[in-house]
C-alpha cells in the first residue's frame, strides 16, 4: 500500500489552518479492516486522527526537508529507526505514542545529534478503539513538540484482530550532528567517569505492574522522556563527554556491557551508588528481579573525562530529566567488555548481559 | 529456594477467605494470612510484620529476635574494634626507624 | 526496607568476617584442606554469589552448593509431563517463572508457549485459582513446585478450591522435601561435608526438629540461616564454632522468622492435602525414597495426575536419561565444581542450558556463570 501520510492541507473555503476540515467525518468508535482498505474510511481515519495532530502540510507522499543545520560544513546526518510494541498500550507515565517519540529521539541525541524529523508508521489491530488512537497520537504530538522534532511522514495499516496487539508503531528519526561533535563508545578511556541521569528501572517496573499478571500495585511511573535537552546541557558544560547510551531494553547492565566491549576496556560500578526507588527495590525483592536489567525509557548513562565529571553532573542535575543524576562508576583498564560491580557488601561480582528476559521467580 | 520478603499487613480485604493487603517497600499485594492468623480476629493483624512468600504471609517476624541477632553482630563488631585499637596501639609503640 | 537493610549493612560485617577468619585458623583449615560447608538452599547459593561472599570469606572455607533448588532437581520426565499437560487444548497451564526455561527432553515450557500452548506465569497459586474462577470453561492446572516452604501455599489453595467449589482447578504436584536428600548425601561414601547451612524458609514451616538426625546420627553441625548477607556470615561462623568446639547441634540463626516448632497452620494444611510418595525422582540424584509428596485421594478432583492420568498418576515411571556427560549430579553432591563439568560454558550456558543447574539463577552452574561470568568460562577452558 502506498504511503498515506503526509496529508493534504484542508482546502475548505474557511481557510482552515489545521490541515483538515473542521467537520469530523469519522463516526466509528473502533478501527475496522475498512480503515486500512485505501478508500474513504481510510482517508477519514487519517485526516481525522493523524493529520489533525501532526499538522502536516505537503501534498506529496514524501516529506521534503530543509534545515540550515544541514548546510554547516562538517555537519553529519544521523538516522535511526525503532519499533514499539508495548503492552499495555497505555501505562502509568506514558503510552506507546510517547514511547515511540522519546525512544527514537533518544537514539539520536545519545549520538550528539539534534533531532529534527520523525516518520511514524502504525500497524493497527482491527477493533482498536479510535479514542485510544487519538490519545496515542496526541501524546506523540506533545512529545514531539517538547523534543523539538516534527513528525513529517507516516503510514497506517490495519491488520485482522489477533495479528497485532492493539497498535504497533515504528518511528524513524533524522537529526544533525553539529560540526566538531563526536560521541562514541570507542572514545571511552580508562579513568572516565560513568554517570546515570536518573533512577533505574522505573519503566520496566511500571510496565510489569501495569500488565497486572503479578497483581501488584504501586505508584511507580514510567520514566519515559526525551533527553535532547539533557544532552545539550551536558555538552555545553562538559564538551569532551565521550559517549552516552540510553539504558532501554536489557537495562543499565546491557548498556554498560555494550559500551565496555566497544571501548575495549572494563567498567567498574558501585552497587551502593545506584539510584533506585524504594518501590522498584521492593518489586525486585518480591519477584527476584535484578534492577540492573530493568528497562528505562528516559534514563541514560554517559562517560566523561574525570576533570569534567563535576560539571557534567551539575549540568544534568539542573535539568528536569536529570534531577537524580549520580556518578556510579568508571572505566578501568582490564579485559575488554567486562563490567564488574562492587556489591553493597564489599564483594565483587561480574555484571553480565541478560540472558533471555527476566522471569519472576519464587526461588 | 523460596524467595521470601518482609512485608507489613495494612488492611484486611476478605475475612472469610483470610485475605489481606501487605505492603513491601511501597508495593502492595493481596496475600493470604491463614498461616499467621492464630485464631485471633483478623483486624488485629493490621500492622503485623510478616514474611511473604508466593502470596502467603507465612510467618510473623519477631522483632525481639531480630534485635537479638543484630546485637550479636554488633558485639562482634565492637570486639573487633577493640582488637584493631590494640593492634594500632602496638604499632605506635614500635620504635620508628 | 525494615528487616532487610539492617542485615545488609557492610559495616556490621567486619566483626563477623574477622571472627570467621580467626575460627577458620583455629580449626587449621586452609585452601588445600578447607572446611566444606554445604548451603542446602539455592536461595543461599544465589545470595553468596550476589553479594560476593565467597570472595570475602577465607580460602579455608569451601562452599558446596546443595540440592535445594526445586527446579534444578526436577527430572526431565516431569518437565515433559508438564508440556503434555500444557499442550492439551482446554488447559491453561500456570507456573512460577522459575520453571519456564527448564529443558525437558524436547522443549521447555517457554518453547511450548511459543508453539501455541496456553502457559501463563503467576506469582501465587492463588492467582491460578482466580484464573480458574474467571475461565470456568477451561481446565486450569497449576505446576506445584518447591520444598516445604512453598508446599503450604498450594495446600491452602487446594483447600480453598474445594471450599469455594472451583472444580476446573488442579495442581500438578512436584513438591519435594528437604531431609531425605540430605540423608542420601550423608549416606554417600564419597561424602566430604563438615557442616550445613540450613534452609531458613523451609524451617519457618517445619521447624528445627526434622534436622536432628544430621547432628545426632551423623555428627554434623547445622545452622538454620536467613537469606541476607549478614545472616549467612553469622551462620557460617556458628557452623565453624561448632566444628572448632567439636559440637554437632541444630542451631537457629534465623529466629526472627523461624519458630523452633515451625508453623502449625502450614503443617496441618500439608498433612490434610498431601501424603508422602514411596519415592520420587530427583534430577542428578535419582530416585530417593519418601522424598516427594502427592495429593491425597480425598482431594483427587484437584490432582492433575489423576484428572489427566499422567505421570505417577498413570502408574508409569518414565525415567529419561540425562544428557551425556552432564555433571549436575556430581556438582549437586559437592563432588565436583561446576567448571569441572565438560559442558560448562561450552554446550551448556544460560542461553542454552543442557543441565538443570544452568537453568535457574539458584543453580550452582548458573550462579557461577552469571556472577563469575567470563572468568568462570576462562577457568573452564
Amino acid at each position: 500500500m502506498r504511503c498515506v501520510l503526509p496529508i493534504r492541507r484542508c482546502t475548505c473555503s474557511r481557510g482552515c489552518k489545521i490541515g483538515m476540515s473542521t467537520r469530523t467525518r469519522l463516526r466509528d468508535s473502533h478501527v475496522t479492516l475498512a480503515h486500512g482498505g485505501g478508500g474513504k474510511a481510510m482517508r477519514d481515519l487519517i485526516e481525522d486522527v493523524f493529520a489533525t495532530a501532526f499538522n502536516t502540510d505537503t501534498t506529496e507522499d514524501q516529506a521534503r526537508l530543509t534545515d540550515t543545520a544541514l548546510a554547516d560544513p562538517g555537519a553529519r546526518l544521523a538516522f535511526t529507526t525503532d519499533s514499539y510494541v508495548v503492552h499495555p498500550v497505555e501505562f502509568p507515565g506514558g503510552d506507546i505514542g510517547k514511547l515511540a517519540v522519546c525512544g527514537t529521539v533518544n537514539d539520536l541525541v545519545v549520538g550528539a545529534a539534534r533531532p529534527l524529523w520523525l516518520s511514524a508508521s502504525f500497524i493497527i489491530e482491527e477493533g482498536c478503539e479510535i479514542d485510544l488512537l487519538r490519545r496515542v497520537v496526541a501524546s506523540m504530538r506533545t512529545e514531539a513538540d517538547k523534543a523539538g522534532v516534527r513528525i513529517v511522514t507516516g503510514d497506517t495499516k490495519v491488520v485482522e484482530r489477533g495479528s497485532a496487539d492493539t497498535v504497533f508503531i515504528t518511528t524513524s528519526g533524522i537529526g544533525v550532528i553539529p560540526p566538531g561533535r563526536h560521541m562514541a563508545a570507542e572514545t571511552i578511556r580508562p579513568g572516565d567517569v560513568a554517570i546515570v541521569s536518573g533512577v533505574l528501572g522505573d519503566h520496566g517496573a511500571a510496565i510489569l505492574i501495569a500488565r497486572g499478571d503479578m497483581a501488584l500495585s504501586t505508584d511507580i511511573r514510567s520514566d519515559c522522556a526525551s533527553l535532547g535537552h539533557l544532552i545539550e546541557a551536558v555538552l555545553a558544560a562538559a564538551p569532551d563527554t565521550r559517549a552516552a547510551r540510553d539504558a532501554t531494553r536489557g537495562g543499565l547492565a546491557s548498556a554498560l556491557n555494550e559500551m565496555a566491549a566497544t571501548a575495549r576496556c572494563s567498567i567498574e560500578i558501585d552497587e551502593s551508588a545506584l539510584p533506585l526507588r524504594t518501590e522498584v527495590k521492593g518489586m525486585c525483592e518480591i519477584l527476584g528481579f535484578d534492577p540492573l536489567y530493568l528497562a528505562n525509557e528516559g534514563t541514560l548513562v554517559l562517560f566523561v573525562p574525570p576533570d569534567q565529571a563535576d560539571a557534567a553532573l551539575a549540568a544534568m542535575q539542573s535539568q528536569e530529566t536529570g534531577r537524580n543524576a549520580t556518578i556510579i562508576g568508571r572505566a578501568i583498564s582490564g579485559t575488554s567488555g567486562r563490567v564488574v560491580m562492587q556489591t553493597i557488601f564489599g564483594g565483587m561480582r561480574i555484571v553480565d548481559m541478560l540472558v533471555g528476559e527476566q522471569l519472576p521467580r519464587i526461588c | 529456594m523460596c524467595l521470601g520478603i518482609p512485608g507489613q499487613i495494612i488492611a484486611i480485604t476478605d475475612a472469610d477467605l483470610m485475605m489481606a493487603v501487605a505492603e513491601i517497600s511501597g508495593v502492595r499485594r493481596e496475600v493470604n494470612v491463614a498461616c499467621i492468623a492464630e485464631g485471633a480476629p483478623l483486624e488485629t493483624l493490621v500492622g503485623t510484620w510478616t514474611l511473604i512468600h508466593v502470596g502467603f504471609a507465612m510467618s510473623r517476624i519477631d522483632e525481639d529476635e531480630a534485635a537479638k541477632t543484630l546485637d550479636v553482630l554488633r558485639e562482634l563488631g565492637e570486639a573487633q574494634e577493640v582488637l584493631d585499637a590494640m593492634a594500632e596501639g602496638a604499632e605506635s609503640l614500635r620504635p620508628r626507624r | 526496607m525494615k528487616y532487610v537493610e539492617e542485615f545488609r549493612d557492610p559495616a556490621a560485617a567486619r566483626g563477623v568476617l574477622a571472627e570467621i577468619s580467626r575460627v577458620t585458623d583455629q580449626i587449621g583449615a586452609t585452601a588445600d584442606a578447607p572446611v566444606r560447608i554445604m548451603e542446602i538452599c539455592g536461595g543461599h547459593t544465589h545470595a553468596i554469589f550476589r553479594y560476593g561472599l565467597d570472595k570475602l570469606t577465607p580460602d579455608g572455607i569451601e562452599f558446596i552448593h546443595g540440592p535445594g533448588c526445586p527446579v534444578c532437581v526436577l527430572p526431565r520426565s516431569r518437565v515433559d509431563e508438564c508440556i503434555d499437560l500444557a499442550e492439551q487444548p482446554d488447559v491453561i497451564f500456570t507456573s512460577f517463572g522459575d520453571a519456564m526455561r527448564v529443558p525437558g527432553s524436547y522443549k521447555s515450557l517457554l518453547q511450548a508457549k511459543a508453539q501455541g500452548a496456553d502457559v501463563r506465569m503467576v506469582y501465587s497459586p492463588l492467582d491460578a485459582l482466580e484464573l480458574a474462577r474467571r475461565n470456568p470453561d477451561r481446565e486450569v492446572v497449576f505446576f506445584g513446585l518447591g520444598f516445604e516452604s512453598t508446599t503450604p501455599s498450594t495446600a491452602l489453595t487446594i483447600q480453598q478450591a474445594r471450599r469455594t467449589n472451583v472444580l476446573n482447578f488442579s495442581v500438578f504436584c512436584n513438591h519435594i522435601t528437604v531431609p531425605p536428600p540430605i540423608k542420601a548425601l550423608l549416606d554417600d561414601p564419597h561424602m566430604c561435608l563438615d557442616g550445613f547451612v540450613g534452609p531458613g524458609h523451609v524451617s519457618m514451616v517445619i521447624g528445627l526438629r526434622p534436622y536432628d538426625f544430621i547432628a545426632q546420627d551423623y555428627g554434623k553441625p547445622i545452622v538454620v540461616a536467613g537469606f541476607e548477607p549478614l545472616d549467612l556470615l553469622q551462620s557460617v561462623l556458628m557452623v565453624l564454632r561448632q566444628i572448632r568446639d567439636g559440637r554437632a547441634e541444630v542451631e537457629n540463626q534465623y529466629a526472627r522468622v523461624v519458630p523452633a516448632e515451625g508453623n502449625p497452620v502450614s503443617l496441618a494444611a500439608i498433612a490434610d492435602v498431601y501424603e508422602t510418595r514411596p519415592s520420587f525422582e530427583w534430577r542428578g540424584l535419582g530416585e530417593i525414597d519418601a522424598s516427594g509428596l502427592r495429593i491425597r485421594p480425598d482431594y483427587a478432583t484437584f490432582d492433575a495426575e489423576q484428572k489427566f492420568q499422567i505421570g505417577y498418576g498413570a502408574g508409569q515411571a518414565r525415567a529419561v536419561a540425562e544428557p551425556d556427560g552432564c555433571a549436575c549430579g556430581e556438582v549437586m553432591t559437592g563432588r565436583v565444581k561446576p567448571v569441572a563439568c565438560p559442558h560448562f560454558g561450552k554446550g551448556c550456558t544460560p542461553e542454552l542450558p543442557l543441565g538443570a543447574l544452568m537453568v535457574s539463577s539458584e543453580g550452582a552452574c548458573a550462579a557461577y556463570y552469571q556472577y563469575g561470568g567470563a572468568r568462570a568460562v576462562e577457568v573452564a577452558k
